[in-house]
């Protein structure tokens, strides 16, 4: 601990307690009025800036050796925890507990926790279509939720209409997403990154304002009610009975969405996928139809979204326009680059920290979200290929000189 | 089997392609040499359809091949080694390769090809597990030829296969195009900046100069042609 590095924090906390002076210290009480100065607060903001700012060069020297170690070519190619993924010894009892910890859940928590679950649930199923388009087929897109809210309001104008059940409107809906994903992809597929972005952003925003104004059809702001939750054969279900069902169903789901994106991730079109982000010139000169591929991983993206739509317009058996914003779109792609792109498990595991960590902040009342935002900074700067970077299984060929 | 006539083509206001004429017939290498800026790479690209010719006709097997798409002309055969190789970098080489039989369905054959290619390349059989992108310039080169021969290509169009490679692996490369032409009888359509070496691989040779065919002989012609031996061959 140099003197240099003394005088730098000594610095830096100076400067939080200049910045933090108006909020926390000074207090106006507006109905005796007077102004409370709290000192001692900046004395606490000072010191733990000072303490904080040791700890992050620290962890930033860390990281920089890291860094070095790995261009002397001292760390393998795989990460820590890439290796942990590929340890049986702890992959197997790990999936066992991990299994009967899933199967228990909604038995040992509340229903709340189980809401909760499902809605994390929901978004590992989007997160995992947005990393078919974002992840592999290298698709900025920023009005993803537009597929989600085209599901939700399927199911629920389905029902409203023409009485039609869950699990009727669970396939219906995905394959109105995947239409609207080849109407809104054939105009915009032609662009290319920030462009693509800012062009799918605005079609997010339009699915959202038709459904806002558009009264006679989908009832405007006012929303759509009594959706009801999916059935089993007619037998009916208590509250929380019904909310142990969807959960299974949603885990159902993700199972299910796993397992077809982990094929389609080593099919000759998931590659072809990975292929077209890499270089586009080159996958044309191989004879890939480069709209048509495109096209699919767009579809295909759109087609878990209008699933799980669908599963949300039943869980919460309302809807309305407010619940498919931009902050969704960015919530769900914040899921997959914060789990890694192309990996599932990492966008598991963003998926369930990132919903799951608002909610159980909510100790921390009105520092939650700054807290949250605090977080994805950190884990940016210190896993910035995700929580688990991606591993693809790669296609081995065994010839004659295996 | 490939014949170009009279092909204009632009970028925007610029022609860069006048009245662009030629053919290359079946089990020949023909090479297209020129200096920078020519439009040796912008035939290549008319013929692949990537830049669609403003007018002028381009026949494969006695087949309009002007108005089709990209992917549309490759399944008719003809595959581009495209310039600055375009391996995907973090595909290994063995899916590299897979993806050079995109347009292919018969597993078995696939599986043969990549035999032959990697007794063709034994380095590349000894990299079949790495990524493309860790490959230096020679290998990455190879995979770019060995890519597009997994497509089981009527006709190989090739864009400065020398560029950017150590003169030991130039050689190796023209050795290599030699062999893929006299094995499978495959024409081969050179583009150039390396005329030496071009015209001694070569059987014909077309010298482009500011978007049009100045002078069309066989390479041993041009090969001793005064003019060709000044400006090209710096002699």
């Amino acid at each position: 601990m140099s003197f240099e590095q003394i005088k730098k924090s000594l610095l830096v906390s100076l400067w939080f307690m200049v910045l933090t002076f108006p909020i926390m210290v000074i207090r106006v009480n507006t109905i005796y009025h007077t102004v409370e100065w709290r000192w001692h607060r900046m004395f606490g903001v000072g010191i733990s800036v000072f303490v904080l700012s040791f700890l992050w060069r620290y962890l930033m020297g860390r990281k920089e050796a890291g860094l070095k170690r790995k261009d002397r070519g001292e760390a393998d190619i795989l990460s820590r925890s890439q290796k942990l993924l590929h340890e049986p010894r702890f992959t197997r009892p790990a999936v066992i507990m991990a299994g009967a910890f899933i199967i228990a859940f909604p038995f040992i928590f509340s229903i709340y926790q189980t809401n909760i679950m499902i809605t994390a649930l929901i978004y590992v199923v989007t997160g995992l279509g947005l990393n078919i388009v974002v992840g592999l087929a290298g698709l900025l897109d920023l009005g993803y939720v537009a597929f989600y809210a085209v599901g939700a309001y399927s199911y629920a104008l389905l029902n409203y209409h023409f009485g039609v059940g869950f699990w009727i409107a669970l396939p219906i809906g995905g394959g109105i997403g995947m239409l609207f994903g080849i109407l809104l992809g054939f105009p915009v597929l032609r662009l290319r990154g920030d462009y693509l972005a800012i062009v799918t952003l605005g079609f997010g925003e339009i699915i959202r304002l038709v459904l806002e104004n558009w009264n006679a059809f989908s009832f405007g702001p006012s929303g759509i009610a009594n959706i009801p939750r999916p059935g089993l054969f007619g037998v009916d279900f208590s509250l929380r009975e019904a909310t142990i069902y969807i959960y299974f169903l949603m885990i159902a789901l993700a199972l299910f969405t796993v397992f077809v994106v982990r094929r389609l991730q080593n099919s000759r079109i998931g590659r072809a996928w990975i292929a077209l982000r890499e270089d586009e010139t080159a996958c044309q000169a191989m004879g890939i139809d480069k709209t048509k591929t495109k096209l699919s991983a767009f579809a295909m993206g759109a087609t878990w979204a209008g699933m799980a739509g669908v599963v949300f317009a039943a869980k919460t058996t309302f809807i309305n326009p407010a619940s498919f914003t931009i902050w969704e779109s960015i919530i769900i792609l914040c899921v997959v680059v914060l789990g890694g792109m192309g990996s599932a498990i990492g966008v598991i595991i963003g998926a369930l920290v990132l919903i799951l960590l608002p909610e159980y902040l909510r100790a921390f009342s009105e520092y939650r979200m700054l807290l949250f935002g605090a977080i994805l900074v950190i884990m940016m700067v210190f896993r910035p290929g995700g929580v688990v970077s991606e591993v693809r299984q790669t296609y081995q060929f065994k010839g004659k000189g295996d | 089997m490939l014949r170009l006539r009279n092909i204009d083509a632009f970028y925007g206001k610029i022609q860069a392609l006048h009245d662009v004429s030629m053919d290359v017939e079946h089990g020949e290498i023909i090479t297209l040499i020129g200096a920078n800026g020519a439009g040796k790479t912008t035939t290549l690209m008319c013929i692949c359809g990537i830049v669609p010719p403003q007018s002028g006709e381009i026949y494969f097997m006695e087949k309009s091949i002007r108005n089709m798409n990209p992917h549309e002309i490759v399944s008719l055969g003809i595959c581009q080694v495209p310039e600055g190789r375009r391996i995907f970098p973090f595909l290994t080489v063995t899916e590299n390769l897979d993806m050079g039989a995109f347009l292919r369905s018969d597993t078995a054959e696939i599986k043969k090809d990549m035999d032959y290619i990697y007794s063709l390349f034994p380095i590349l059989a000894e990299r079949r597990h790495q990524s493309g992108g860790t490959l230096s310039g020679g290998e990455q080169q190879m995979l770019a030829i060995s890519r597009a021969i997994m497509s089981r290509p009527r006709m190989l169009l090739m864009d400065e296969p020398s560029l950017g490679l150590a003169p030991l692996f130039v050689k190796q490369i023209f050795h290599i195009i030699r062999q893929i032409n006299e094995e499978n009888q495959t024409p081969i359509f050179l583009v150039e900046q390396n005329a030496n070496m071009a015209l001694k691989v070569a059987h014909r040779g077309y010298v482009m100069e500011n978007g049009r065919i100045r002078l069309a002989d066989t390479a041993a012609n041009l090969l001793e042609n005064e003019e060709i031996k000044k400006a090209y061959l710096g002699l």
